[in-house]
């Protein structure tokens, strides 16, 4: 179906079934219980998930197939999101031209980067693309204040043109919008203890995000996506056998750009804000670390570490002291603070350290991250398939 | 049966079966049922604490958090109560807010306004809180503020120094107690002139953002109306670390003050290294060269150390003033954490405590009856003396401290001495002085 395989095509729907029931998956404990702590499904978060995923699966494409890693994508990102933020104050508060924007403008910065920086492989491309990621961070954050007022952030102001839009007569901020669904109108169901929303920003961006991936399965699948694969496993013998590698890699840089640009846009189309940390190295590493994390080179792994990362970023985060000691505030009183200062680290403000050791423990056990975690643990329940006659392929000679 | 054939009845039936699963959740819905955004329906009441915890500013952060934890038990009725005795209005008795327990959450907005944004956006949508207060950053306070204004909560500002926060972004759900830094400018530039004469040429090292922004250009303006030069402003970005290379053209420009707008972790490096450089031992124009840090905090004087002697700064208020609400609250935050409070904490208490009093004599939790409540409340006993929160752009009017580092401190926490304490009338401004203009309150929104 749609041009992809069975397996493909059941993959597909199983993505888009949980995507579209996220907002119930990731909700499963009841409002009012201890656990509601870690519950995951409210339209912020959920729309970062979602986000995020698609920064990945860009990114993926660059890093996964042809091997470049690029350490300023993050450069992309924002560059996205003052296009599209730009639209709202000058256009029109409706999301499409604000997106289209933000994935051309991305797409033309990354050409122009990719076409500097692909003339040089290995660590060499990767501080090339981190030194322009740190200077166009650095000029948002200064020279170009005006285009992108600083630290403080591009943000709407009342008496913004907006041409598009008829004249605002109420006396505040008009709310971005998709033909009139507003983006952070949302349903809340509730039904026994749970209560679970529904909101028109989350699905807006399910549907794009699911677009996004099934653009990425098919290049995986096409044979565009081969010839990279090519260049991943070995460039120079590509070259020798006459083939320009240049223009493959450079495509591949630009869309994976306009993925980035894409999650730009998005961003600033749910939450009109855009701020120059979004450029900054630290966000670039960001993202090598959720592709990492997830499994480079396969199709979900960036989306379920982009997933992951901002779980622990929201929600471990958000643990304070207080809450620890009503966790524990059954045990003995010794116990409950010797229990607490030992967690004291790895909470709040110590989310890094809990994600730095997680890191850890994903590359050094799974180096294949968490996809290849669950290839084994349904490697353990799949019946072994029986030891094939010839197992051992004879190398050509 | 893997075939599938598609006749019409079965296409009837699966589209009935579809069609019933996916209107099936509308029944349940309850939307109209809430007034106005997150209305607390339980027994008890969530606030946000939006502050950061890490980056430059987590000093001043963790403080905020501090007091606002020490607010909360105040209002419980945990604790001796702080500054609930003193306070002006006595409709606060410590038994909760209108009958509900307080509670509240905390967040790590990291000095950046991007994530606080994010933060804050979890805590109103996720966690139901009511109001939120924070920043520590001004550029953090601004973006909060907008998204507070959209989503229909309240913010209580808490260490924002800009000009803009109730000036060009001012916001109809958002409420600041802080002074600014227009004030410190006209509270400070008299002191100096008397000091360091009329006759001085200024270099300004500035953060760049919002708050640096808006500083230089107030202390510019008030030391140029007594006749000071500007020789150059530089901007420096926040979280530097290493300002020497800033630094090293102070020296060589013909200026002999230099004026950091710098706050937090960055000033406590910018004014460490200016002294290890020995600008403060150089003579230049036949004067002595000085060192101006115009917005102080007791966390950057302690982070400073003996470079602070003889510095001048402008403080919103200082643990060592002798008024029963400072005694008050001293002494409770004194007993929990065993150490005096900041300024910001301060600042974060009493915006608490304004917030619970506006809740209780508006009798509702709705943002627009509070705001109501706040605006234009004159009030006093919450360690400022008696302050106004204006209308017309929900910025408090109270005096201003002007402060110098102490040259003989005899524990780490009085090493700031408080000169003068400027009247409230000589640092108030029309609402649409030049240095604020450009900005619009907007209506109040309840949200839903």
């Amino acid at each position: 179906m749609f041009g992809l395989d069975r397996k493909d095509t059941v993959f597909m729907l199983i993505v888009v079934v949980i995507a579209l029931s996220a907002p119930i998956l990731l909700n499963p404990w009841p409002a009012a219980s201890q656990m509601a702590q870690f519950n995951a499904g409210y339209p912020d978060l959920m729309q970062r998930f979602v986000v995020y995923g698609i920064f990945a699966i860009g990114f993926n494409i660059l890093f996964g197939l042809t091997g470049y890693l690029s350490f300023g994508h993050a450069a992309f990102l924002g560059v996205g999101s003052y296009a599209a933020v730009w639209m709202f104050k000058l256009l029109s508060m409706n999301i499409i031209p604000a997106i289209l924007l933000s994935m051309v403008v991305a797409g033309l910065f990354a050409l122009v980067i990719g076409y500097v920086s692909l003339r040089r492989s290995g660590i060499y491309f990767s501080i090339l693309t981190l030194a322009f990621a740190q200077m166009s961070f650095n000029m948002a954050y200064s020279v170009l204040t005006p285009l992108t007022n600083g630290e403080t952030g591009l943000q709407l102001a009342l008496d913004d043109p907006r041409i598009l839009d008829a004249a605002n007569t109420t006396n505040s901020l008009p709310v971005t919008n998709l033909f009139g669904a507003e983006m952070r109108s949302s349903v809340t169901w509730n039904v026994g203890g749970w209560s679970f929303d529904f909101s028109v920003g989350y699905y807006v961006c399910a549907v794009i995000m699911l677009i996004a991936f099934y653009t990425s399965v098919r290049i995986f699948r096409s044979p565009f996506g081969m010839m990279l694969r090519a260049v991943k496993s070995n460039q120079q013998r590509l070259n020798y056998t006459g083939i320009n590698s240049r223009p493959y890699t450079l495509a591949a840089f630009v869309i994976s750009g306009m993925y980035a640009g894409l999650a730009g846009g998005l961003l600033a189309a749910m939450d009109p804000l855009a701020g120059a940390e979004r450029m900054q190295w630290t966000a670039s590493g960001e993202v090598v670390l959720m592709t990492i994390l997830g499994g480079a080179g396969t199709l979900i792994g960036p989306f379920l570490g982009a997933g992951f990362i901002k779980y622990c970023e929201n929600i471990f985060s958000k643990i304070n002291d207080q809450i620890l000691h009503q966790w524990f505030a059954l045990l003995p009183d010794w116990l409950e603070n010797t229990l607490v200062t030992v967690l004291h680290p790895f909470i709040g403000k110590g989310w890094h350290l809990t994600l730095g050791l997680i890191f850890m423990l994903v590359v050094v056990f799974l180096p294949g991250g968490l996809v290849e975690g669950w290839n084994r643990i349904t490697g353990l329940f799949r019946r072994k398939p029986k030891a094939k006659p010839s197992a051992t392929t004879e190398p050509a000679e | 049966m893997s075939r599938s054939n598609f006749t019409r009845r079965g296409l009837l039936k699966t589209g009935a079966v579809a069609g019933t699963t996916f209107a099936l959740p509308t029944i349940f819905t309850s939307r109209a049922a809430n007034a106005f955004t997150n209305e607390p329906t339980g027994s008890s009441v969530t606030f946000g604490f939006n502050v950061p915890q890490t980056g430059a500013y987590a000093e001043e952060g963790m403080d905020e958090l501090r007091a606002q934890q020490l607010a909360v038990e105040h209002l419980n009725g945990i604790g001796d109560g702080g500054m609930l005795s003193t306070f002006s209005s006595k409709v606060l008795t410590g038994a909760g807010l209108l009958g509900k327990e307080v509670k509240f959450v905390s967040g790590d907005t990291q000095t950046k306004a991007d994530i606080a944004r994010g933060t804050a956006q979890s805590m109103i949508q996720k966690d139901g809180v009511i109001m939120i207060t924070g920043g520590s950053s001004s550029a953090e306070a601004i973006a909060v503020q907008g998204l507070c204004q959209e989503a229909g909560v309240i913010f209580m500002a808490g260490l924002t120094h800009s000009n803009d926060t109730t000036g060009k972004d001012r916001k109809a759900n958002g409420f600041r107690h802080f002074f600014n830094a227009y004030m410190s400018g006209v509270a400070l530039t008299p002191v100096l002139q008397k000091v360091y004469g009329s006759d001085r040429r200024a270099y300004h090292l500035t953060a760049d953002y919002t708050w640096g922004w808006t500083q230089e250009a107030s202390i510019a303006a008030s030391t140029e109306a007594i006749g000071w030069q500007t020789v150059q402003k530089v901007m420096t970005p926040v979280g530097a670390g290493d300002f020497s290379s800033y630094l090293a053209p102070v020296l060589n420009s013909g200026a002999d003050v230099l004026i950091l707008n710098h706050y937090g972790a960055d000033m406590v490096n910018s004014l460490t290294q200016a002294v290890q450089f020995g600008l403060r031992d150089k003579q230049v124009n036949g004067k002595n060269f000085e060192i101006v840090v115009p917005l102080y905090s007791e966390l950057m004087a302690a982070g400073a150390g003996e470079n602070i002697k003889g510095v001048y700064g402008s403080m919103n208020w200082n643990w060592q003033l002798q008024d029963a609400g400072t005694k008050a609250f001293v002494k409770s935050f004194g007993e929990k954490y065993g150490f005096p409070p900041s300024n910001a904490a301060q600042t974060c208490y009493a915006q608490i405590m304004l917030y619970a009093d506006a809740v209780t004599r508006a009798n509702s939790f709705n943002p627009c009856a509070v705001a109501e409540a706040l605006e234009g409340f004159e009030f006093d006993g919450l360690g400022n003396g008696p302050t106004l929160y204006r209308k017309d752009d929900h910025q408090c009017f109270k005096d201003v401290l002007v402060m110098k580092g102490a040259e003989a401190p005899t524990s780490q926490y009085d090493n700031l001495e408080i000169v003068e304490i400027t009247p409230v009338a000589q640092v108030t401004y029309a609402p649409d002085h030049p240095m604020f203009a450009g900005g619009a309150l907007g209506d109040c929104n309840p949200g839903a």
